[in-house]
């Protein structure tokens, strides 16, 4: 597409326009009340904060520190001796950096994670677009995913680890199941929800059926199968770390279950932490990659 | 405006569509379409009017090949209808623009879905951009514009296409008053420019009368045609005199009095 050229400069002054915005409007009321001008008196100093205040980034900063605080208070209370502050758990987190062991969980965590999300997200999308276009595809395997939706996770894994061992199968299976079916679930209900004058548009204008589906049912889906691949990988975040839990301790699995056991809760603290921030980080990143790639119209406007 | 000397002569032109007995039962029983014959002659503008609900959008995508008749056919420039053609393009009631693609892709996109290549439909997309207001507006997207706008974009999109016949349904019913008066006015402009056949679905009599050179007035579901109105309205170069035009005023009331024995027998 032609727009990534321009659309970097209508991001610019989409983000600059906050600041001149002020001298912008008092320019044009003037302008246009080209009657006695109205003089805007004391507007400048409320705008100023009212635009701090209300910059997406400074109340996201303040959410944070507001939860990191509580949290803080809460340790120090104590609420219950097994849960430490904000900052013995950062000092935890910053050993297990400094020490190089988190790296290496994140490492064994990461393989079956990768593995299974990868799985998910090839597979679900696939199957979700297909049973989306087909209903005989929908009626013959949408039942499978609704009820591995519903099932607790939890009393599957035994199962899981009868048939696949404790080994990393077991692991990318508990991923899967996990993510897959609400990957497979959004993408089949976003297709479903094509807008019909849309459709008809690619008929009318004498679109063959792959085209329509490439060009118009695909981006049309796109915002909806993107928002079943963020739930998706979230959940399969979760499944990875249940797997580390109830299978065999790895990885993360094992900081937590370990600094658990000999009372270390701050390290246990500062591998969820981390999982969590890891978790969020991954996630953002897939919103970022779906503006970029499959929404244009989203980066002309901010 | 040379539209006055197109009037001036009453020579028939030949029906470039024909609908002949033409059903149309949706599953589950509803009947849209009794019987219905009809033909369009090429080069006008003729509207399909009738209350909501009629059938008159049935009908007109019946023609433009998106839904199939239960019975009867439809035949363009001699052909029966199996689906949509090269010969008929649609202007969408909602506008059906993709909002991920800017106003030139969505204008070209007819000729994209042809396979022309991408330097050639977007030369003949900007030409269309221009003659329809929106130069200047090519990489904005459809959420950029106002509903005026959008459904400029879409009927630049269905002047791209080079169709002989243009199927509007009730492309102005979702844009504000004043914009719909400068629209229809425009409407007449390029009825007069080019040289196409223009099907036009409306439920506002002011705007049929204004607009048309034949109204075909549909009677409740299941639709028949109960009357054709020909406007005798002299279209000179100041559109705002046609809204004054006594004969503009009769024909409103004229129609409004045939369709009011539907509004009460409904009643």
């Amino acid at each position: 597409m032609q727009t990534p050229t321009s659309s970097p400069a209508l991001r610019a002054e989409g983000q600059a326009s906050p600041a001149p915005a002020r001298p912008a409007g008092t320019g044009l009321s003037s302008g246009s009340d080209s009657a006695p001008p109205v003089a805007p008196v004391a507007l400048p100093a409320p705008n100023v904060m009212a635009q701090l205040v209300s910059h997406p980034l400074f109340l996201r900063l303040v959410s944070v520190v507001i939860v990191f605080s509580a949290w803080e208070y809460a340790g120090r209370v104590p609420i219950s001796p097994a849960f430490p502050t904000f900052l013995e758990t950062m000092d935890a987190l910053s050993g297990l950096v400094a020490d190089g062991t988190l790296f290496q969980a994140f490492w064994i965590t990461l393989q079956p994670l990768a593995i299974g999300l990868l799985a998910s997200v090839v597979v679900g999308v696939a199957f979700g677009v297909t049973m989306g276009l087909n209903r005989l595809a929908e009626w013959f395997g949408a039942p499978l995913f609704i009820i591995a939706q519903s099932a607790p996770l939890a009393a599957l894994i035994p199962i899981l680890t009868f048939a696949y061992g404790i080994g990393l199968t077991a692991k990318v299976m508990t991923v899967c199941i996990m993510a897959m079916p609400v990957i497979v679930l959004n993408s089949l209900n976003a297709v479903r929800h094509t807008p019909l004058s849309l459709l008809e548009m690619g008929r009318s204008f004498l679109g063959s059926r792959w085209q329509v589906i490439w060009k118009i049912v695909l981006p049309a889906a796109a915002p909806v199968i993107f928002a079943g691949l963020r739930l998706g990988c979230a959940a399969g975040f979760i499944g990875v770390i249940l797997a580390e839990l109830l299978i065999t301790p790895t990885g993360i699995g094992d900081i937590i279950t370990y600094n658990q056991s000999i009372a270390e809760y701050a390290k246990m603290y500062a591998a969820i932490f981390s999982i969590i921030v890891f978790s969020v980080l991954f996630i953002e990143l897939i919103e970022r990659l779906e503006v970029t790639l499959f929404r244009p119209e989203k980066r002309a406007t901010r | 405006m040379n539209a006055a000397t197109a009037e001036a002569i009453p020579a028939e032109p030949r029906a470039i569509v024909e609908v002949e007995d033409v059903s149309k039962v949706y599953p589950g029983g509803t009947e849209a379409l009794n019987h219905v014959s009809l033909d369009f002659p090429e080069g006008q503008l003729t509207t399909l009017l009738g209350p909501s609900g009629c059938g008159k959008t049935t009908l007109l995508k019946i023609i433009a090949g998106l839904i199939p008749a239960t019975g009867g056919e439809v035949r363009v420039d001699g052909k029966v209808v199996t689906g949509p053609g090269p010969e008929r393009a649609f202007v969408f009631q909602d506008f059906a623009l993709m909002p991920w693609a800017n106003v030139l892709r969505n204008v070209a996109f007819g000729l994209e879905l042809r396979g022309v290549a991408r330097s050639e439909r977007e030369a003949v997309a900007e030409s269309y951009i221009g003659q329809v207001g929106l130069k200047g507006f090519e990489k904005a997207y459809p959420h950029e514009l106002s509903g005026g706008m959008r459904q400029r974009v879409g009927l630049a999109r269905a002047l791209t296409v080079n169709a002989k016949v243009l199927l509007m349904d009730e492309p102005f019913s979702a844009v504000d008053e004043q914009t719909r008066r400068k629209f229809q006015e425009d409407l007449l402009e390029l009825v007069a420019r080019e040289r196409k056949t223009f099907l036009f679905v409306t439920h506002s009599i002011e705007e049929a009368v204004y607009v048309s050179d034949r109204i075909v007035l549909l009677s409740r579901r299941p639709s028949r045609v109960s009357q054709i109105v020909e406007p005798d309205i002299p279209r000179g170069d100041d559109p705002e005199a046609i809204r004054r035009d006594p004969a503009y005023i009769d024909t409103v009331e004229e129609i409004w009095q045939g369709l009011k024995k539907y509004l009460d027998e409904g009643v």
